[in-house]
């Protein structure tokens, strides 16, 4: 069968564990790696695994011969959106790992099935891969008016980028729980942990859900979610069964679910305590998976 | 000749002290963030009439605190902070806000509520997340001062090397919060110089006191001997765990070491007395639960989160305290505690399927 081609630009710590992941799929083949410097060791580990590369930016790219059929953005917002409509143009779908923001925001499990043809998707951010499939989950079931999130991740998996806007992140995730998970309202918290040796990423989610509903259909969708996303993130778990909690005056005389989820990551080549790199950088070749499996097939 | 009687003999004036009151914000942790506007109203007015400079109005976590995680406040923030403005007639209104969970669209709406000094809060060694919120804040006008959140787990060196990242940032003056209630005297006082070794003139330092282990007042003085301009206190102790240094406190020992603080010693007294102590459910106390978080380290605000989550999986509240200190959690993990509830829950029931014999 035919791969479709894919480039990643950006030969940073996420778009070399992305290449690691893409090079493991029997539906993309990461033909390139750019970058801006010559000096970059993301490039020259990319060189190592035999892929060509270039430090001559998406310039070098668009002027090759041949063209990608997918490209992943694992660079700056900034940068993206310079990018992003020269690749529409070139006819490359982008799959954007930055806090960019311009096509719509795609969670594998929940809603790819729409946007697999979109020519630009934004992956969103790691709290907000790990846990708004599980927001999705409860509001298949019930109406959620509120649901509230929070990430805590290690120190060491936290990047200048996010630490320099970590608003950012706040903003763009609770946006997603709207947009995505389907919640009335949403909101996200994110914690830093330095504590040695470093604690692997966990996340919990809030679901404010009727006062009477059916928990049993509640959890079972929760644990048929959480088995979804295990396909692409094996170390996304459970670590109880969701709580119940009895409605309260103080939560508008609704009811609330808890699931408190942990992510340990592939350690393909970041480190498996950093979850929520794993988790974006899977979602994300999940998402090059399934668009590829989408045009091989459409040309089948 | 000069006599005896013509040399006059001047006390040298000593610096003074600044107190922030925070018992409107870090006491509403112990009031499980329920306080009503006219509860606000009537604290600020005293607190205003007894000459504290600087007044926190918040959520026990900050702006934006209101939270399945942290609990739903019963007055929104911007409210009460436009009320405590409104009534304030001298002092200023001060906002806290916690990066990750606060934002600068929090800060901005405070400002326009008539807030005026923005306290910037991270985890000791995370300072470098708070940059964004100082540069909004010094652009909007506002005082700033940074929080190092439970300052006992990072060295004096790696507190000063985290305070310059937030003076750099546009801090004014940088407090070393000991959040846990851990620190005993000498950890207080090397950490107070550490950062003012390190920031010299380029801001001020201040320190955050509880009670957990007693130390709250005595860690202040210490801190101010070694240079500290800043501390914070609450009217009766009012704040998590076992509470922080009390403001009637603190105004009553500074006054008896001869240092300024502007707070009338017997209004503070007053205010605590007749107007903090009848709407307090619960004062804080040193209890079993809070002195564990001060011997291990725990964040203090944790204390009524374990104390209903053990109520809710039945287990002791004390146990899941401990637990949180050995796994290193910081301020805003409280979610953290259920999962711990959860799990010693599940180790007593397979502790007692072993009793009973079942493999």
């Amino acid at each position: 069968m035919t791969k479709a081609t894919a480039a990643i630009v950006g030969p940073g710590n996420i778009g070399t564990d992305l290449l690691a992941k893409l090079q493991a799929s029997e539906n993309v083949e990461v033909r390139w790696m750019i970058g801006v410097d010559p000096e970059s060791d993301g490039l020259a580990r990319a060189r190592a695994r035999g892929v060509e590369t270039s430090h001559e930016g998406v310039d070098w790219l668009l002027a090759q011969d041949e063209l990608p059929d997918l490209v992943f953005e694992a660079t700056s917002a900034y940068a993206h959106r310079a990018n992003a409509p020269r690749f529409e143009e070139a006819g490359i779908q982008a799959i954007d790992l930055t806090p960019a923001a311009i096509g719509p925001f795609v969670c594998p499990p929940v809603n790819l099935d729409v946007n697999v043809s979109a020519m630009n998707v934004n992956m969103i951010t790691c709290g907000g891969q790990a846990t708004i499939p599980i927001v999705s989950a409860v509001s298949s079931i019930v109406p959620v008016e509120y649901a509230e999130i929070v990430a805590s991740i290690s120190s060491r998996s936290a990047g200048p980028g996010t630490r320099a806007n970590i608003d950012e992140f706040t903003e763009t995730t609770s946006r997603a729980i709207e947009v995505v998970g389907k919640a009335t309202r949403g909101k996200a918290i994110i914690i830093l942990n330095p504590v040695e040796p470093p604690m692997i990423m966990r996340d919990t989610v809030f679901c404010s859900i009727p006062a009477d509903c059916d928990h049993d259909a509640i959890a079972a969708s929760i644990h048929d979610m959480v088995a979804r996303v295990q396909e692409y993130v094996p170390g996304y778990t459970l670590r109880a069964d969701p709580q119940f909690d009895d409605p309260r005056e103080i939560w508008n005389g609704h009811a609330r679910v808890a699931v408190f989820l942990e992510v340990l990551g592939a350690g393909d080549y970041l480190p498996t305590y950093a979850g929520n790199l794993d988790i974006i950088t899977a979602a994300a070749a999940r998402v090059g998976d399934l668009m590829a499996l989408a045009k091989t097939g459409a040309t089948a | 000749m000069t006599t005896v009687s013509d040399i006059v003999v001047e006390e040298p004036t000593k610096d003074s002290i600044r107190i922030t009151d925070s018992t409107l914000r870090d006491g509403s942790h112990a009031m499980a963030h329920r306080f009503s506007e006219e509860q606000v109203r009537s604290i600020v007015h005293a607190l205003d009439m007894s000459g504290v400079e600087v007044i926190e109005v918040t959520h026990g976590d900050g702006l934006g605190g209101s939270s399945f995680n942290y609990g739903f406040s019963l007055v929104d923030d911007i409210k009460l902070v436009a009320a405590a403005v409104d009534e304030a007639k001298r002092a200023r209104i001060a906002v806290l806000m916690l990066p990750g969970l606060g934002t600068v669209r929090d800060l901005k709406q405070a400002h326009a509520a008539g807030a005026s000094v923005a306290r910037i809060a991270t985890h000791c060694t995370e300072a470098d997340v708070s940059r964004q919120h100082f540069k909004a804040a010094r652009e909007l006008g506002m005082e700033t001062v940074g929080f190092l959140m439970l300052s006992h787990r990072a060295t004096p060196s790696k507190l000063a090397e985290q305070a310059r990242i937030m003076v750099d940032a546009g801090a004014e003056c940088v407090y070393v919060v000991d959040s846990a209630g851990a620190m005993i005297l000498g950890d207080a006082q090397e950490r107070v110089q550490s950062v003012i070794n390190e920031i010299g003139r380029d801001a001020q330092v201040g320190f955050h006191g509880h009670q957990n282990l007693s130390m709250g007042v005595a860690n202040s003085v210490l801190a101010y001997q070694a240079g500290a301009r800043q501390v914070d206190g609450a009217l009766l102790a009012l704040g998590a765990g076992a509470g922080n240094s009390p403001t009637e406190v603190l105004a009553a020992t500074f006054e008896k070491l001869g240092v300024p603080t502007g707070v009338d010693v017997q209004a503070a007294l007053a205010a605590a007395e007749e107007i903090v102590r009848p709407m307090v459910p619960r004062i804080p106390r040193m209890d079993r639960s809070s002195i564990v978080q001060g011997y291990a380290g725990v964040y203090s605000s944790f204390l009524l989160h374990a104390e209903r989550a053990g109520e809710r999986y039945g287990v002791p509240a004390h146990e899941i305290l401990q637990r949180v200190g050995a796994a290193g959690y910081v301020g805003g993990q409280e979610d953290m505690i259920i999962d711990i509830a959860l799990q010693i829950a599940q180790e007593r029931d397979m502790g007692d399927l072993a009793a009973a014999g079942v493999r």
